[in-house]
């Protein structure tokens, strides 16, 4: 049975394990449309559920009326708060720890707020039924601002919170205040600052936004009487998750409650939050004893789950003479909505922003975030970035601009003199992150050669020349951007949703003719883990990945897991993976050795097998040690080859990159064109290439659309402007600039195969790319900043309010 | 999004289709390429009773050029406008701006009888067919009768077409001289933020004739008769065309939404019309 | 209102059914003839993930009623080869990493099938404009392009040597 031919070459080919840009499993079903997502999901009975919103951003509910709706053939039920209220599911908590209306209690304080569950035999009797019923409104004052939330005069919005001086994250200090949330020392930061050779100051704010998955949230809920079970498909980023939290809300206990994530059509964090949705259709459900579907529409979807950013963030930093950045003070007033329902872990409620001193060595440094509610939808979720770093790196890569500004120093230099060195790393920021390693200087170097940095900037002032003298009306751009990611969340000592610690986990079983089958506590929406862990484990246990089957998302079969966000699925999950393989490996070494006749300690593992160390002839593969595994008796060990790992990871990853666009705009219109966009990431090992370029080009398709017009935009009263895709930017193949990839490799010190994740890392690094591209060009015109999306007329303001129209 | 129940007709000829209209009154409309009502009835915005939908009538289809003329269907798609050689070879102008409507899927389905229809300031079809002179040819009880575009648009939505009436066809002259059909907007599938449709004849380095319409820059489409009596005997030089732009900017009144307040368009708009008229010039 | 008779062929096979004339295409393919191949995205024609060709035309199934397919030939995506059998370009998605999710994946590659018939010798300049009306979320198109025009060599070459 030995396996005699083939070269080692040939054998390390043969397992599509680590590096090798693998072709996807996935995509064989994907290609054909045989993808099963929620909405494929058929049941005998089915219903449909679907929502009376609310067209109000702030209003007292004077009366429901449902009687029509019920009257009309094929409606089931019709749930509101009163329905909900005896089983104390009217409100439910929010993963930030406030509570959130399931159902308008009273009141709604957003547009789009879920009023009444309709729930009826099909969409279309649905559709009829919610215009049917009838809801008498008492409009009152709209807080869209989260600047004025915090006015003494403002209108209280959360009267269900009146008289609780403190909430989950400590004191309240204004009824519209969630929390304030710091970290640094600000006195000395301060101090620093006030004596500082030179000081940049600068409000630098990022824009609501929506992750937009094309395929929007949805369930299909299945209370089974008989037995007591209680199945939810959905649409869940982190399905572990969502069973607890559906047995502690609804007193089922957590053993039979089965929650299926489907495939996923993209999440990018608005998939993480429990909806209102959610708990309406396992209500209906049990009330109806039937299955019970409910899906977003596109306008629902923007309207009423999940947005990100929002954050208004204020900050000095200081510097000497010739450009050391010596402190670095940051205030955020953070816009959460209506109710905080933000996707952090609990101890982060303005998630892993203190990561806002980016990849510079900032001796001191402050950060304080207020947390508002205001009447615009609950969320907050880190949409393709690991928790609030998109904010943290575009903060802090606009204060480097400001400040190179004001030190009259070109930006990639002020960068290159303040970068963390090499031999710094592991290193401790001044806001407690310990960076796990980083060589910022090579992978700068690498890009700004890539790009001719010095011949653009050659080509950008002799554009500025042709431009005064009348002869070109169009300004050239070169937005920089280097960031530093935290990503992995994380380590069980400070990191958990709802009290369970945010490690992952991977079980493997090895089947008696050696292939293999893993189970993950992670959950793919495109990421490509089914391609991507079954070449770690590969690489780990000597089996081709073309023979290991991965599943996830299954809470029955599946071992518990925290989920797929923050690009934690490579730093825990595929820890695990590596771990659980590793299990596997030394349960192997024992069984090679017992059949080989030799001690364990004479055997060394090569590629797909345990070889005697010395007598390379003797050796027994994984498929023989796995046939005897299940076949023969081995005296001291138990049958079979199964392992599992629950991995908590000692500390984040942190993968850095170097971005650099060059943007054409046009002053007169407006309109811009992406000449060049380079992209050089270091996520540490790299798993799958293929996979990393089609990560990094859409992580960076998504930060140019946030960039340059991407927006979830409120009218003064709260409605909602961008409610469909006409209005809301997801840039078509036309628009969407072409990116040249690149990278340099280094491996994390603490993962157990050096990955770090790069899943976000694009849209980190690219949103500042973009934006600094646009204020570069206006920079030899005196702008210092200028607010985001960079769409079309706040370009052209741009120009305006510099003069440049003549 | 789920539109409100209706009832569906498909007559196979126009006079059919008028005797539904007739029948029913403002409870039907008709349904041409649908890009624009379907959406509308799904968001519950229109409420439609009876759909009249002529997608039989085979006449409606027709392109035809002869005599100087051309003459085209309502319900020739902007696919079919795009894909006709000889549209495109005497209407390039046609051709160029089809391109610039919605994406592939949209111009499939989307048709020039539809677009000039509706009534909507964004859709490009209406500047297009002012720009033109065309003539459009409106099927009603008493048979058709003929409305100049220049005339035809009262409002927003608002058109000269009464309830129990249709668009059945476009006439105008095969256009001489130069053309350009230019277009701002935010992305592909978006209408325009300021778009115009210039056609100016030069006869020796003087402007025989010029015509200039605006998209989306008003409730209807604008033809600017003062814009084109601008250039029209003149060299076209750089103050022409400046005075050009000056007299078409005075005739529109844009309204601010999420392409940008109302500065930004009246400004895009003078780039919009300068470049129009001297990419125009330029083919002339 | 009353319901219609509705006759159409989706896929080669000849359907009858009876609905109400304000259904979507896309709610009767996916929820009365189970081809769940094509997706519901934005349900206002824009991104694209419920194309299907129809008569020959490629459109978007969300902006349809099922009453205008009445007599139509429809075909989805589960159309375009046998089940369990990738074609050039479904081959070509895979091979240069065109999707990731797999959510628009069906109506971009429909799409992609009627581009490629009228016009087989795309550039990526044509491929970008003809594929406008697909939106992706994940991949950044840019692989897709490169799919798509590997499918068109690949098909072309295949032409020739048949010839």
């Amino acid at each position: 049975m030995n396996d005699q031919t083939p070269t080692r070459v040939e054998r390390s080919a043969k397992l599509k394990g680590l590096g090798v840009s693998r072709k996807r499993v996935e995509d064989v079903r994907f290609t054909q449309g045989k993808g099963n997502y929620v909405d494929d999901i058929k049941m005998p009975g089915m219903l449909f559920g679907d929502f009376v919103r609310s067209p109000y951003a702030h209003a007292r509910i004077k009366s429901i009326n449902i009687d029509a709706a019920m009257a009309l053939p094929g409606v089931i039920a019709v749930l509101t708060a009163k329905d909900l209220e005896p089983l104390g599911l009217h409100w439910m908590p929010t993963l930030a720890g406030d509570k959130q209306m399931v159902l308008a209690d009273g009141k709604v304080l957003f547009q789009g707020q879920e009023v009444a569950f309709v729930v009826a035999e099909n969409r279309y009797i649905n559709a009829d039924a919610i215009d049917l019923v009838e809801v008498e409104y008492e409009e009152l004052p709209v807080l869209t601002d989260a600047k004025v939330a915090m006015a003494p005069d403002a209108p209280v919005l959360r009267e269900d919170l009146a008289g609780q001086e403190s909430g989950a994250h400590g004191k309240r200090k204004h009824h519209n205040h969630i929390f304030l949330w710091e970290i640094g020392d600000e006195a000395a930061t301060d101090e620093v600052i006030a004596n500082a050779d030179v000081v940049a100051e600068e409000t630098v704010y990022y824009h609501r936004t929506h992750p937009c998955p094309l395929e929007t949230c949805g369930c299909v809920a299945s209370m089974d009487k008989v037995n007591g079970k209680l199945t939810l498909f959905g649409t869940f980023q982190a399905p572990h998750v969502v069973r607890t939290v559906a047995s502690l809300l609804s007193g089922i206990e957590e053993h039979n409650i089965r929650v299926v994530s489907p495939d996923i059509g993209g999440g990018f964090g608005n998939k993480v939050g429990v909806y209102p949705g959610y708990v309406c259709s396992i209500v209906a459900s049990i009330v109806t004893g039937r299955p019970v579907k409910w899906v977003e529409d596109r306008m629902d979807n923007l309207m009423a789950t999940a947005f990100a950013r929002d954050y208004w963030m204020k900050g000095r930093i200081s510097a000497t003479k010739d450009g050391r950045i010596t402190g670095l003070h940051c205030h955020v007033t953070a816009d959460h909505g209506a109710f905080d329902a933000c996707a952090d872990p609990t101890k982060f409620p303005a998630g892993f922003m203190s990561i806002c001193t980016g990849s510079y060595d900032i001796p001191v440094a402050y950060l304080g975030v207020d947390g508002v509610y205001t009447n615009k939808a609950p969320g907050g979720v880190s949409y393709r970035c690991s928790f609030r770093v998109t904010e943290a790196a575009y903060f802090i890569e606009r204060m480097i601009e400001v400040l190179a500004i004001k030190l009259n120093m070109d930006a990639a230099e002020l960068r290159r003199i303040n970068f963390i060195r090499k031999e710094q790393f592991p290193y401790d920021s001044a806001l407690g992150w310990e960076y796990d390693s980083g060589d910022y200087h090579t992978a700068w170097e690498k890009a700004l050669k890539a790009v001719d940095y010095d011949g653009l900037r050659k080509e950008q002032a002799e554009r500025v020349a042709a431009f005064k003298r009348g002869e070109t009306r169009k300004l050239l751009g070169v937005g920089l951007s280097f960031f530093t990611e935290i990503v992995g969340a994380g380590p069980v000592k400070n990191c958990d949703i709802l009290g369970m610690g945010m490690f992952d986990s991977c079980e493997i079983r090895i089947h008696p003719t050696g292939s293999a089958i893993a189970r993950l506590g992670t959950i793919s929406q495109g990421q490509g883990h089914a391609t991507t862990f079954a070449q770690i484990l590969a690489s780990e246990i000597g089996i081709s990945a073309d023979s290991i089957t991965i599943e996830e998302g299954d809470t029955d079969t599946a071992p518990y897991g925290l989920g797929t966000y923050g690009s934690r699925s490579t730093p825990v999950a595929g820890a695990a993976a590596a771990m659980a393989g590793r299990k596997i490996r030394a349960k192997a070494q024992m069984i090679a050795a017992y059949l080989l006749e030799v001690h364990d300690g004479d055997l060394e593992w090569d590629i797909d097998r345990f070889v005697v160390k010395g007598a390379p002839e003797q050796f027994k593969t994984m498929t023989e040690i796995a046939y005897a595994s299940y076949h023969q008796e081995i005296p001291g060990v138990e049958p079979g080859l199964e392992a599992v790992s629950y991995y908590d990871p000692p500390n984040m990853t942190y993968p850095f990159g170097a971005y650099i666009c060059v943007m054409e705009i046009d002053v007169d219109t407006g309109v811009h064109e992406i000449r060049h966009f380079y992209a050089l990431d270091d996520c540490g090992t790299r798993i799958n290439p293929m996979i990393i370029e089609g990560q990094v080009h859409g992580g960076a398709t998504e930060a140019y659309a946030i960039a340059m017009g991407q927006e979830l935009a409120y009218d003064e009263i709260g409605n909602v402007k961008t409610g469909t895709l006409m209005d809301f930017f997801l840039p078509t193949s036309w628009e969407t600039p072409t990116y040249t990839t690149d990278f340099t490799e280094t491996p994390s010190p603490h993962h157990p195969i050096g990955a770090k994740g790069v899943g976000e890392s694009p849209n980190v690094g690219g949103v500042p790319a973009f934006s600094n591209a646009v204020h570069d060009a206006f920079r030899p015109f005196g702008l210092k900043q200028s607010h985001m999306p960079h769409d079309q007329w706040r370009i052209w303001t741009i120009a305006n309010d510099l003069g440049l129209h003549g | 999004m789920i539109p409100s129940a209706f009832e569906y007709h498909r007559p196979a000829d126009v006079k059919s289709a008028v005797g539904i209209l007739q029948a029913q009154g403002d409870e039907a409309r008709v349904l041409a390429g649908g890009h624009s009502l379907i959406p509308m009835m799904k968001l519950r915005m229109a409420a439609v009773t009876h759909l009249v939908d002529l997608q039989d009538i085979a006449e409606l289809k027709a392109v035809s050029i002869a005599e100087g003329k051309v003459t085209i269907g309502a319900m020739v798609t902007q696919h079919m406008l795009i894909d006709n050689a000889r549209l495109a070879a005497s209407v390039p102008l046609l051709r160029e701006a089809a391109l610039q409507i919605a994406d592939p899927q949209v111009r499939y389905c989307g048709t020039i009888g539809g677009n000039i229809a509706n009534g909507d300031p964004a859709n490009d079809m209406p500047g297009l067919m002012q720009c033109l002179d065309a003539t459009l040819g409106l099927a009603g009880p008493n048979g058709t009768r003929n409305v100049k575009a220049r005339d035809f648009y009262e409002g927003a939505y608002v058109t000269a077409c009464e309830d129990d009436e249709l668009v059945v066809s476009v006439t105008f002259d095969v256009p001489k001289g130069g053309h350009a059909y230019e277009k701002q907007k935010r992305k592909i599938g978006d209408y325009a933020t300021a778009a115009c449709a210039a056609l100016i004849e030069m006869d020796g380095g003087t402007c025989r004739s010029a015509s200039i319409a605006m998209t989306n820059l008003s409730d209807t489409p604008i033809w600017s008769r003062s814009a084109g009596a601008a250039l029209t005997g003149t060299r076209c030089d750089t103050e022409d065309i400046a005075s050009a732009v000056t007299a078409a900017l005075a005739n529109i009144n844009p309204t601010e939404d999420n392409r940008g307040p109302v500065a930004f368009k009246m400004h895009v708009a003078g780039i919009v019309i300068k470049r129009a008229i001297t990419r125009a010039i330029a083919s002339a | 209102m009353s319901k219609m008779h509705l006759k159409l062929t989706v896929n080669g096979q000849a359907e009858e059914l009876r609905v109400e004339p304000r259904e979507l295409l896309i709610h009767v393919l996916r929820e009365k003839l189970n081809i769940t191949g094509p997706h519901i995205g934005c349900e206002t024609s824009h991104c694209g993930a419920c194309t299907v060709e129809m008569n020959g035309k490629s459109v978007k199934s969300c902006t349809v009623f099922a009453a205008q397919a009445d007599g139509a030939e429809v075909t989805t995506i589960e159309g375009l080869s046998p089940l369990g059998e990738m074609n050039v370009l479904q081959n070509a998605f895979r091979e240069h990493h065109g999707l990731q999710c797999g959510f628009c994946t069906p109506g971009m590659i429909t799409r992609a099938h009627r581009l490629l018939q009228e016009n087989p010798t795309p550039t990526a300049e044509e491929v970008r404009f003809g594929m406008a009306g697909n939106l992706c979320r994940c991949t950044g198109y840019q692989n897709i392009v490169k799919a798509i025009l590997a499918a068109a060599s690949e098909m072309n070459a295949a032409k020739e040597a048949a010839e």
